[in-house]
């Protein structure tokens, strides 16, 4: 039921076929346990891939109260049958068609296109429940497909849901029930090329359909990055980061996405939004950029973006740097902080993570390096956290960086643990999204989740929320203790990015998603209440929606609101976000 | 407002902890050897306690601190090195020397003490139990009630003896003038805190880091009384806020998780100052507290004071308490350090908390059996019969039970031999003869006494044995209250008797501890109780008497009837002061002297007016009401007193006083 128009243009590539329909990533890399017992890494695509993780099951046993014998397997196929026949505006299919547009009413496009990766959108899929789902989905090749696409869709009322690499974690692309019209997914992953590049003032502009992983890959070709990389870089797209105001792991050299972008073009329903010149700052008013950047698919569907470019850097460094306990580390982050030199990336991961790490990846080096010079130093492994850096630019200058920050850690009790379990830990990022896929084989669900905070509440709130996680899972009945984590993940000048993983066994409950919600929703209350932002990066989507008119006061909501009102009367892209 | 009706509270079907008395065992072995054994508490976290010396330097070191005292330096214009010097040496008045061996010499010489004092000194395990537990979970404050100087030494007692970590407490600077005394105490954990500092922002700065530091830290429980000060009439106080704020802060600000409240009942079958509390209600001024004045007391040691019971109530998360009632991101855009004044919804909350804790310490008290018999005794002021008043004594005592009193009645004894068992304990308040019990109230004066000598002699023999029957009033306030508003309303209608109860609740909401906006459900509870007991029938729209509930009735309206006559008189007083310029000291000598000379001329029976407890308390009241204000004038203050709405309170009250009714129409003959 794909059908593509005819003469002259391209045909879809769609990266659906490689991918899971009901997991994270790649349907060729997973971890398993083997018929041994030991943990394995399937595939060829990471460096992971191949290797047998044999520490795993211990720590997978003994963290969770988990157990092999006891599976949870998924779903292995979707059931075409459970899928809702599509609520097709037939007026409105027919003028896509005649302009030459490709689209898709096929069951598989329509639910690989309903769903982000919130635990509850996933366990649904493996449990093979499907909801509300897009009745089409529409592929435009270019900005003038997407004006197209928005004229009829304003024209014949339907509501359109931008969808780029399906990455969101806030329920942004779950379809509201309440919505009676026909839904079309729009997915921009066709408008996917880099347009220019303009090496005098060291930009590109991109179309915002392409995916993190290609653009990075296409611009190193001509000997450039934009050093943008979210730990979702290899599947979200750059229109989705514009859309969600996303943070990437090495913004202290390259920024964030707002200070990446130096030119958005978007399609409205009342028409494009774009400004008219390239000028690096402005002042003309509230900067319409900020209306974009973070509007979740609410406005309209971001098409082209210009983006701030840099040179690839000509020397890397990893590194990383073990302390007696959290309290240092985050003591030692602040101070980096204060002295404004933190490197490309600076993480601290707590006690819990450093086990997982430990055990799961069998960090032998530290291990060695622990018992040979830690243990008498004071080293307690059951308080002990690490540091992972990643230094970035000419190699003098590296070095040069890299002392000042150890010198800094060692004022605070930090002993340089080597470059190999720095780089481990950065490789841990991309994978760790597969672990929770095969917790769900064993009975194990978990999630993270993230927020912002002043530096001197950092303490108190990764101790609090974790705290209450624990405390709300024994009072809604979940057996084991769970899994509750914290990492620091990004450093400001005021404040910095905390990361949460929180996981737990759900054997004997009987709505385990239930619970799960219940307790991220009083974790999201505890970070709240003790300085925490709604969220860092990952955006508002349905998930947070309820604290908005807390964060930003009832009159910031109104302004938004009204901005809706103007820029979508129709609620035409009516995803039902943030607002 | 009645067709739901509000879930009523079960006093009737708490469980309560037994006991267990903690001097037997050291009535058996060596207090030396129980003085050097080895101690080791169960910590929170782990950590061991800091030194004073650390903790001092972690206080003056502190944002919070450091922000105040550049404050004050640029107010005051002082350099800051100076007003830091002045805040180390408040620090070092007000800090704790918490040493091991002066606990090792208190158990010792306490263990001696507690022996001749007390026949027992019964606990709850479990409350033990279950502090134990808590200590280890989250930093726990312990909130004693406060009848007597024992509490807090028996209080660190207790907890050396069962392996808790032992509490720093709060005391008022007052015993820090006994030389050798303060310092003792200071070594066994007490800090010290003036009793008024008002608008002094370093003083409070560093009070209110220091308890801050140590609870934070989770060094050791924090201890203070939530009543203020001693309750002179064995009444609980209305409970003060400041410390309770600052135990709270830390959890409002999120710097620790959640905080454990254990409100500790501590009760005394005879109390020490038992005269000493009569003679200070009735103006004879407060000894200072002096080690020579302790000495004297010795003579303490050589009497029988009954037995004594510690109840650790059940830990209070404060998370729990304030969920759904603190919005803590209310904090989040103000620099922790930076001191703020509650808001109000925090105000109401502190308020309502300590309300709470101290309803808790109430229900929690154990009463003996003499609350029951003194309560009956000041109803008679004639006296009774013995065999009458054991017949009445066990109808009060079932009644007391059917409203939840927590009394320790001994098993398997019968009623007439606990009676004669009481009544020995107490008899220097008593005469017994030929079968007749009363008041040592007629002793025959002896010649060179005064008229007023001999009254104030009796009253301090009513206040002692009043001090008894206030133990008591908490289980009967709600219904006592509710007996008087029906006879007030005079009217079957549940909404005039609620409005008369409502009436009641609010003029006497400074005399007895009455949650604030708790009126429905003290009113419902009371209707529940008497329901229940066959006094009442509570129907949709009326409340009807039983035939059977006179008796019952008439009981809990004279338990009400001191307060009502004395809150009369301090009305009449006021309506008929002529000093239009009538000062705040002046008071109570005015009152005092109003109602003794009611007394002498017979037209008032009722001693307890004398009290200054309760005409404080009625002042409040009527401030509270607006009925009289305070009006600055230099130096002084003066009560500016609105006589037409005291008049009418006075009136109102009139009306509820239905016994009394005789007095006030002599009271209007005599004008």
């Amino acid at each position: 039921s794909r059908s593509s128009p005819t003469a002259g243009a391209r045909s879809l590539s769609l990266r659906q076929e490689i991918m899971k329909w009901n997991g994270w990533g790649y349907s060729d890399s997973r971890f398993l346990f083997n018929k041994k017992g030991q943990a394995e890494f399937t595939g060829k695509r990471y460096r992971l891939s191949g290797l047998i993780l044999p520490s795993l099951k211990d720590w997978f046993e003994g963290t969770f109260g988990a157990n092999l014998q006891h599976r949870s397997p998924a779903t292995p196929s979707l059931n075409l049958s459970a899928v809702a026949p599509p609520n097709l505006n037939q007026p409105f299919v027919e003028d896509l068609k005649a302009a030459g547009l490709a689209v898709s009413h096929d069951p598989e496009d329509r639910v690989f296109r309903a769903h982000g990766h919130c635990l509850h959108e996933v366990f649904a899929l493996r449990e093979g429940r499907i909801g509300r789902v897009p009745d089409m989905v529409v592929w435009p090749s270019c900005h003038s497909d997407v004006e197209k696409i928005v004229e009829l869709a304003c024209k014949h009322n339907v509501c359109l849901i931008p969808y780029g690499g399906g990455t969101s974690v806030s329920s942004a692309l779950e379809c509201p029930r309440e919505e009676t019209r026909s839904i079309v997914s729009l997915d921009t992953s066709q408008m996917s090329r880099i347009l220019w590049i303009d090496e005098k003032n060291l930009t590109a502009h991109v179309e915002a359909g392409i995916i993190g992983q290609d653009l990075e890959r296409q611009l190193n070709e001509r000997g450039y990055c934009t050093g943008h990389e979210p730990d979702s870089m290899e599947f979200s797209s750059l229109g989705g980061w514009v859309a969600t105001r996303a943070s990437g792991m090495k913004k202290n050299i390259y920024g964030n996405i707002e200070d990446l972008v130096v030119h958005i073009k978007m399609v409205t329903p009342r028409g494009v939004i774009e400004k008219s010149c390239l000028g690096p700052r402005m002042s003309t008013g509230p900067d319409i950029h900020h209306f974009i950047l973070g509007s979740e698919g609410t406005l309209g569907v971001v098409t082209e973006v210009t983006l701030k470019i840099r040179p690839i850097p000509e020397y890397q460094k990893y590194g990383s740097v073990v302390f007696p306990n959290f309290q240092q580390g985050v003591a030692c982050l602040r101070e980096v902080a204060r002295q404004r030199c933190a490197p490309a990336s600076i993480r601290l991961m707590d006690n819990e993570q450093f086990q997982f790490g430990e055990f799961c990846f069998s960090l032998i080096l530290l291990n060695f390096f622990l018992l040979k010079n830690f243990c008498f130093k004071g080293f307690d492994p059951q308080h002990l956290c690490v540091a992972t850096l990643l230094f970035e630019g000419d190699r003098g200058k590296v070095l040069q960086h890299e002392k000042q920050v150890y010198d800094i850690a060692a004022k605070f009790g930090g002993l340089a643990a080597g470059e190999d379990n720095g780089q481990r830990g950065y490789m841990l990022t991309f994978v760790i999204a597969y672990l929770r896929d095969l917790g769900m084989d064993y009975y194990v669900i978990g999630e993270s989740f993230e927020t912002s905070v002043p530096w001197d509440r950092v303490l108190d709130l990764c101790r609090n929320v974790k705290e209450r996680i624990v405390r709300e899972c024994k009072e809604r009945g979940v057996q084991c203790p769970p899994l509750s984590t914290s990492r620091v993940t990004q450093t400001y000048d005021a404040g910095a990015c905390v990361y949460f993983y929180f996981a737990f066994n759900y054997r004997g409950l009987s709505d385990p998603v239930h619970v799960y919600e219940q307790v991220e929703h009083a974790a999201r209350e505890e970070i709240l209440a003790n300085g925490g932002s709604l969220s860092h990066h990952h955006g508002v989507g349905k998930l947070r929606k309820e604290w908005m008119k807390e964060s930003v006061s009832g009159v910031g909501l109104g302004m938004l609101k009204s901005v809706k009102e103007y820029v979508d009367p129709q609620n035409i892209f009516g995803n039902r976000n943030l607002l | 407002m009645f067709s739901v009706f509000i879930q009523p509270r079960h006093p009737v079907l708490k469980k309560r902890d037994d006991f267990e008395d903690v001097l037997e065992e050291r009535r058996r072995s060596s207090d030396l050897r129980y003085a050097l054994r080895c101690y080791t508490p169960t910590l929170y976290k782990g950590l061991v306690p800091c030194k004073a010396s650390m903790l001092k330097s972690i206080v003056l070191q502190s944002d919070h601190l450091q922000y105040v005292i550049k404050q004050v330096s640029s107010e005051s214009g002082d350099s800051a090195e100076c007003v830091a010097e002045e805040a180390s040496l408040i620090l070092d008045e007000m800090a704790h020397r918490l040493q091991l061996s002066t606990i090792r010499f208190f158990a010792f010489t306490l263990s001696k003490a507690f022996k001749r004092l007390f026949r027992s000194v019964c606990v709850n395990e479990e409350g033990i139990q279950r502090l134990q537990q808590a200590v280890q979970e989250h930093p726990v404050v312990l909130l004693p009630s406060h009848r007597s100087y024992m509490d807090f030494l028996m209080m660190s007692y207790l907890l050396y003896m069962c392996d808790l970590p032992l509490p720093v407490i709060a005391a008022g600077m007052d015993f820090m003038s006994m030389k050798f005394v303060g310092e003792m105490l200071r070594m066994s954990g007490a800090f010290f805190i003036r009793r008024s500092f008002g608008g002094d922002k370093l003083y409070w700065a560093v009070f209110s880091e220091y308890v801050k530091t140590m609870l934070r830290n989770g060094y050791a429980p924090v201890e203070f009384f939530l009543e203020g000060t001693r309750s002179r009439t064995c009444k609980s106080l209305t409970p003060k806020m400041g410390l309770l704020n600052i135990v709270m802060e830390p959890f409002f600000k999120g710097e620790l998780f959640d905080v454990n409240l254990v409100p500790v009942s501590i009760s005394y079958e005879r109390i020490l100052e038992e005269s000493l509390y009569a003679r200070e209600l009735l103006g004879v001024p407060k000894p200072k507290e002096s080690t020579s004045g302790l000495l004297k007391a010795r003579r303490v040691l050589s009497e029988d004071y009954g037995s004594m019971h510690v109840y650790f109530g059940h830990p209070v998360s404060l998370r729990s308490l304030a969920e759904g009632k603190i919005n803590r991101s209310q904090y989040n855009l103000l620099p922790r350090y930076i001191p703020q004044k509650p808001r109000v919804d925090t105000h109401e909350f502190l308020n309502d908390a300590a309300f709470r804790l101290v309803r808790i310490q109430e229900e929690n008290m154990v009463l003996k059996p003499w609350v029951l018999i003194a309560t009956l005794l000041l109803q008679n002021p004639d006296g009774l019969e013995l065999s009458f008043l054991t017949e009445q004594t066990d109808w009060l005592r079932h009644l007391a039970l059917a409203f939840g009193a927590f009394l320790d009645w001994p098993n398997h004894e019968a009623c007439s031999e606990v009676v004669s068992c009481s009544l020995a304990l107490h008899r220097h308040l008593l005469s017994v003869s030929a079968g007749h019990v009363q008041l040592n109230v007629t002793d025959a004066p002896q010649d060179e006494t005064t008229p007023e000598e001999a009254v104030f002699h009796r009253a301090v023999v009513v206040l002692s044995c009043a001090s008894y029957r206030n133990q008591i009033l908490h289980v009967f306030l709600r219904p006592a209250l509710l007996a008087v508003a029906m006879q007030s309303a005079n009217s079957n209608r549940k909404d005039d008797v609620y409005n008369c109860f409502n009436f009641l609740r609010n003029m006497f909401s400074n005399e007895f501890i009455l949650c604030p906006g708790d009126s429905v459900q003290d009113f419902e509870e009371a209707c529940y109780l008497l329901m229940k007991r066959g006094v009442l029938q509570v129907l949709e729209h009326e409340i009807v008497m039983s035939a059977s509930g006179h008796s019952t009735l008439a009981f809990l309206c004279s338990v009400l009837d001191p307060f009502l006559q004395g809150y009369q008189v301090v009305c009449r007083c006021l309506c008929e002061e002529t000093n239009e310029n009538l000062t705040e000291k002046e008071f109570i000598p005015a009152v005092r002297s109003f109602a003794l000379k009611l007394i002498l001329a017979g037209r008032l029976k009722c001693c307890e007016a004398l009290s200054s407890d309760l005409q404080k308390n009625a002042l409040a009241a009527l401030l509270r009401l607006k009925a009289v204000r305070k009006v600055k004038v230099g130096d002084q203050v003066t009560l500016k007193v609105n006589k037409i709405a005291v008049n009418s309170l006075e009136d109102t009250l009139g009306k509820s006083n239905v016994n009394q009714n005789s007095w006030c129409s002599s009271m209007a003959m005599l004008k």
